[in-house]
């Protein structure tokens, strides 16, 4: 009835498998598989000429409880968070009864294949979207629970970040319900396993730090420390470093705080760029005048007798040219008259 | 509706018993005090050999819990993942009990259309996340787990971190086997926090007999000499422990 014994899993099934609904009596035939999760396999399936995307599991339970989370994302306006939910039902297997449910196909690549392929270019837009959908999800009371780049998918033709592994969503308050230990800060010694938006922004500043070591690394001394020198050694990584050292702990409450920081960063560098031939002469003036206001009264005084000195040599100037002309003059006449 | 408590025995190992009762017997004798047995394997390069791995599922089978194999890097996760699938698949039978004294019928969940499903699982979620917990922690210190302990150690302390995020209680014991002395040693009593468990690990001494049968049974008289010291205290614990499992 309810026993799992092993989680090797019994919903292994071969490509050109027909899967027929019990309770609704859609057909399936698989196409191929696409990843699997502790909780069970997805596959690449058709259905009517349209490819969807099929998850099983052994563990009935679990499927329940994704869709759950899927059907109430439904229920938010316009929302992308998560695939779309087609279908539940159950098929009965020569292995037994497993649970299914088919979603909408979110074809592309993984979020670090897509940089890699793309360039480092994409990678803040690409986190100003996640952060965004992080806050629509929020907002409606979930937590992602075990974000990490597996689990984002980019799609084209314009680049568009979406979630696709709702087995780790949790209601705000409650205990994550899954994870994956580089991503997670309790396993960095960074704060609970209580679900919060924090949770998942804590992730997100790891999946930045991620992008930078795609192989991840191991905890030695854990903590910010060690986070914070893998930081400092990357220089992609130094531009971002505020953001992701204050998502790290804990410092943003929701996602809109950390992406317009973010925002900010990005914003802030770009002026620096264009600025960087004109900023000589620009900061020159600048600090020309902080240093009129530091100084007081004294400069204004001096720039006073600065100008006198100037009209005074004029003046000699005039008086020794005419001086000089007159002299002219009279040796000019002294020749005349003799 | 349900006021119990679950109560698992985690066994953490890396083969076979060779001394004292047949630990799959034992298992079935825990089931049938409502306490499941949940074991995970752990591997380093070495592969578990085959009968290390039909002892491992067959006590979990019996124990009505959960077996998992794993590397021991990838511990931490494994442990917080059986002992919440393990917990879920308790709180189910229960729930699937009281389906079917209200529907009177051979009724479990799965029997339910799809769409209803999704009520019943917030009841279970619910529970999952309030009901209180006691987890037995069985760690096999015989000689070819010596140098895996400092991981072992780290995954247990990572699922008190994960269970005490739960709003309901939790309630933790380590034993180890072979103790010092014993079969088994108790090295740190009922308690809701881990944390002691840095120094307590550090000092534990490995040896070569695997008794994980007679571990199993010892075990199971820890919880009930805490029964009987909670049921002198509050009368009434009793009549919900019956129905625990």
């Amino acid at each position: 009835m309810m026993m799992n014994h092993s989680l090797k899993s019994r919903c292994k099934v071969a490509p050109g498998t027909v899967i027929i609904g019990k309770w609704h009596s859609n057909k399936y035939t698989v196409l191929k598989e696409l990843g699997y999760g502790a909780n069970g396999i997805v596959y690449l399936a058709k259905f009517k000429n349209t490819q969807v995307a099929l998850k099983m599991s052994d563990n009935g339970m679990s499927i329940t409880s994704e869709v759950n989370v899927l059907r109430s994302f439904a229920k938010v306006q316009g929302s992308t968070l998560g695939p779309s939910l087609l279908d539940v039902d159950d098929w009965k297997s020569n292995r037994g009864q497993i649970s299914f449910y088919a979603m909408e196909y979110i074809q592309g690549p993984d979020l670090l294949t897509f940089l890699q392929n793309k360039g480092k270019s994409w990678t803040t837009v690409l986190f100003l979207q996640l952060l965004n959908d992080l806050n629509t999800l929020h907002a409606n009371g979930w937590v992602f629970g075990d974000l990490k780049p597996e689990n984002l998918i980019v799609t084209g033709p314009t680049p568009r970040i979406r979630c696709i592994d709702v087995g780790g969503t949790t209601l705000q308050g409650r205990a994550i319900k899954e994870f994956t230990e580089f991503y997670d800060r309790g396993y960095w010694g960074l704060g609970t396993r209580k679900a919060d938006p924090a949770y998942d922004l804590f992730a997100v500043a790891m999946i930045m730090i991620n992008t930078a070591y795609p192989k991840r690394f191991n905890k030695t001394i854990g903590g910010i420390s060690q986070l914070r020198e893998a930081i400092k050694k990357q220089k992609d990584l130094l531009l971002f470093e505020k953001v992701i050292v204050k998502a790290l702990q804990g410092q943003y409450t929701n996602a809109l705080q950390m992406r317009t920081e973010l925002m900010s960063l990005i914003i802030d560098k770009k002026n620096h760029d264009t600025l960087n031939k004109s900023a000589v002469t620009n900061t020159n003036s600048t600090m020309q005048k902080q240093k009129i206001n530091q100084s007081g009264m004294q400069q204004p005084k001096s720039r006073q007798t600065y100008r006198r000195k100037r009209k005074k040599n004029r003046w000699m100037e005039t008086i020794i040219i005419t001086i000089f002309l007159a002299l002219l003059y009279f040796l000019y006449i002294f020749q005349k008259l003799l | 509706m349900y006021t119990g408590k679950i109560r698992q025995i985690l066994l953490i190992t890396d083969g076979c018993s060779n001394q004292g009762e047949d630990p799959i017997a034992m298992a079935a004798l825990a089931r049938e005090q409502g306490i499941s047995v949940n074991v995970i394997g752990v591997m380093e390069q070495d592969v578990i050999d085959e009968k290390g791995m039909t002892e491992i599922e067959g006590i979990a089978m019996s124990g009505g819990g959960v077996s998992q194999i794993v590397y021991a890097q990838q511990l931490s996760q494994t442990v917080q993942m059986v002992t919440r699938k393990a917990m879920n698949q308790t709180i189910q039978g229960v729930v699937n009990r009281e389906l079917q004294q209200i529907l009177g019928r051979s009724q479990t969940i799965e029997d339910l259309p799809p769409e209803k499903r999704g009520e019943v699982m917030e009841v279970v979620d619910e529970l999952g996340e309030t009901v209180e917990l006691e987890v037995l922690i069985l760690v096999d210190t015989s000689a070819s787990m010596k140098h895996k302990l400092p991981t072992v150690k780290e995954a247990i302390i990572d699922l008190s971190l994960s269970l005490n995020a739960r709003t309901g209680d939790n309630q933790f014991a380590v034993f180890v086997f072979p103790g010092k002395k014993n079969d088994v040693e108790k090295i740190l009593d009922w308690t809701p926090k881990l944390q002691s468990l840095t120094s307590i690990f550090s000092q534990l001494t490995t040896g070569g007999i695997t008794p994980t049968g007679p571990a199993i049974r010892t075990a199971l008289s820890s919880f009930n000499s805490k029964r009987s010291l909670r049921s002198l205290m509050t009368g009434d614990d009793e009549s919900f422990l019956e129905e625990s499992m």
